[in-house]
């Protein structure tokens, strides 16, 4: 259990490395941030300046050992659009962002869930086939088209609901209903699917020829099963709580870090850039790193397995 | 005493009928081989008579279990005969248990259910049980997950399971296919010392015509969804009636005769979308006449004893290969 710990971290480390380090490499291809801070009609010196206040003059592979040092110390840098320190713009957009993805979560996973499993158990059911339709309709409908329709109806024209801002907690409901539409249809389908196949494994035939109930052979014998595969989704929907907001931030106005990616990454501002991606990786990593000890806890033949890897 | 009825058991699965009418008596604490090639309907006849067939099956006719009528009771009166009165075991030993529960909890859950047994009582029984079945070290091993036991000693876990409900009538669908040989014979042993310690009734679903003689008192021959021939275990291995049942005969290997081609039975199985008229096998029997290509026979009694449906039987009682006659004797 312990080696499995220490490797799974390791893996965990590497993959943030990587992740930072095609950061570095793509933020300097696209785009000089002296221009972009500046504007091109700025004044030479103003821009020698700046890029030498920024260490932008300096030869590729300094630039990428201090960004390393930077990172293994916890210097996550100042901004360069404000000076405040990167750490703290990002930290203090994360609550924001929050408040809309863990309700929205707690939706898709409450709604998503029992709904595929009510589908799977009544198989070719008016129920199934309604699952079926608007679990399809839930995760084909793109969310800034589904956010506007909804701000159309309920703002615009019912004048029920704000259509953007963050005073109130009635201006968080159209941005949560527009985040857990497609989680919602995503997981009513997966769990369907993942309890179908697990509802025709002979290991179900046996439960029901010892004469338990229809409901205990779903409860203690599907179920479990069935939640493997699920785990792993709603896993990835847990990493995805930070960074999962960037275009219903946008289209409602909720300045949370989805926002604050677009600004910063428009500014060319490294430092913000660079720091909310280690969030959001390591957030990624984080969730995965849970996933794989749940797998262990559900299902006893991937508790060796995973211990291998 | 007849314990369980079956009469007219028909089932059509999305409007393929894939069993004709079975009918089928199985006594208190005999046991009946059910023989046949994999698809002519011998898993599906209990299968069906458990009700644990998937929705769209269509079933009909009659199952009477000491006079309990079985097809179309509700769902609870069926579940307290599951596990209780008729136990069944799988051809699948590893996937037919719930990989993620520890294979004592398995059996304790069927204690509880059937014997109210809980707590510290349901785990001695379940390590007694364990240990009857011949898993070596059960009182440790009680908690292990099934994927850290072989085959065959899933099979015997499945067993266990099995008796747990001290049941009056075990089926037995395949449960020596999936193992290796030694282990198969492993398992038919244990099979008929538990019928001898615990006198209940045993149906033995096989195609194993040699495995069936090992564990049966008399066995059923299906193909494609009907009884061709029933007989005691004996006259049946000694004189076939039916053609089907002689090629099958004919179609295992002699040890002791001279080296040569075996006989197959020439064809496949019917498709059940598009059985033959007349009898099923008629196409693919060496004795057909015409006549029976137009008509069916019925299962009829024979005066030599047993029943056929056949209308041109292997006549007199010929020489066959002395096949297992250790078992028989």
């Amino acid at each position: 259990m312990l080696n499995f710990l220490l490797s799974r971290l390791a893996r965990a480390f590497l993959t943030i490395m990587l992740v930072m380090t095609f950061a570095f490499v793509v933020l300097r291809l696209s785009g000089d941030p002296a221009m972009v801070m500046l504007g091109p009609d700025a004044p030479k010196d103003a821009v020698d300046a700046f890029r030498a206040r920024w260490g932008l003059n300096d030869p590729i592979w300094q630039q990428y050992l201090a960004y390393l040092t930077q990172i293994l110390t916890f210097d996550f840098g100042v901004s360069m659009r404000d000076q405040s320190p990167a750490i703290d713009l990002v930290l203090e957009r994360i609550p924001a962002t929050l408040a809309l993805t863990i309700p929205a979560l707690i939706l898709k996973v409450g709604i998503g869930i029992p709904a595929g499993v009510y589908a799977a158990l009544h198989r070719e059911s008016i129920a199934d086939r309604g699952v079926i339709m608007m679990s399809i309709f839930g995760f084909t409908i793109p969310s800034f088209v589904l956010g506007l329709v909804l701000v159309l109806i309920f703002a615009v024209t019912l004048d029920w609901l704000p259509s953007g801002g963050q005073d109130t907690w009635r201006h968080a409901i159209l941005p949560i209903a527009t985040m857990s539409v497609g989680g919602i249809g995503i997981l009513a389908r997966f769990s369907r699917s993942a309890m179908i196949e697990v509802l025709g494994q002979p290991y179900i035939r046996t439960a029901m020829a010892k004469g338990l109930p229809w409901r205990d052979v779903v409860w203690k014998h599907a179920l479990r099963n069935a939640a493997v595969p699920i785990v792993t989704l709603v896993g990835f929907m847990v990493g995805a709580l930070i960074a999962g907001a960037v275009v219903v931030e946008s289209i409602f106005s909720w300045p949370g870090v989805g926002r604050l990616i677009v600004v910063s990454v428009s500014n060319r501002d490294l430092a913000v850039v660079q720091c909310l991606l280690l969030v959001i990786a390591s957030s990624m990593v984080i969730a995965n790193l849970f996933v794989d000890l749940a797998y262990g806890l559900l299902d006893p033949r991937l508790r060796h397995k995973s211990a291998a890897h | 005493m007849t314990f369980v009825s079956i009469r007219d058991l028909r089932v059509a699965f999305d409007g393929v009928q894939v069993l004709h009418g079975v009918d089928l008596d199985i006594r208190q604490g005999e046991a009946v081989g059910l023989v046949g090639e994999s698809g002519c309907g011998k898993s599906v006849t209990w299968l069906a008579a458990l009700g644990l067939l998937p929705g769209k099956a269509k079933v009909s006719g009659s199952v009477r279990l000491d006079g309990q009528e079985l097809v179309g009771a509700p769902r609870p009166a069926i579940e307290k005969v599951r596990g209780k009165r008729i136990a069944m075991i799988f051809q699948d030993p590893s996937s037919s248990l719930n990989p993620v529960q520890r294979v004592g909890k398995q059996i304790m859950e069927s204690l509880r259910l059937h014997r109210g047994l809980k707590g510290r009582d349901a785990r001695a029984e379940a390590i007694r049980l364990l240990d009857m079945v011949g898993i070596p070290s059960a009182a440790t091993r009680v908690d292990l997950y099934p994927h850290e036991f072989s085959g065959g000693q899933c099979q015997r876990i499945m067993i266990a399971m099995a008796l747990a409900g001290e049941p009056d009538l075990l089926i037995a669908d395949e449960p020596t296919t999936a193992l290796d040989a030694t282990i198969q014979a492993q398992i038919l042993d244990l099979l008929g010392t538990i019928r001898r310690e615990t006198g209940m009734a045993m149906v033995f679903i096989s195609h194993d015509l040699g495995a069936v003689s090992v564990v049966c008192d008399r066995a059923v021959v299906m193909y494609a969804g009907r009884i061709v021939e029933a007989n005691n275990i004996r006259s049946l291995f000694s004189a076939p009636r039916h053609p089907y049942t002689a090629g099958l005969f004919a179609a295992i290997p002699d040890i002791d005769a001279d080296r040569g081609r075996l006989v197959p039975i020439h064809g496949t199985v019917p498709d059940p979308k598009n059985l033959p008229t007349g009898c099923a096998f008629s196409p693919r029997c060496p004795r057909a006449t015409a006549f029976c290509q137009t008509d069916r026979p019925h299962l009829r009694p024979q005066s030599g004893g047993g029943d056929v449906a056949c209308f041109q039987p292997v006549a007199a009682p010929k020489a066959f290969p002395a096949l297992r006659q250790e078992a028989l004797a």
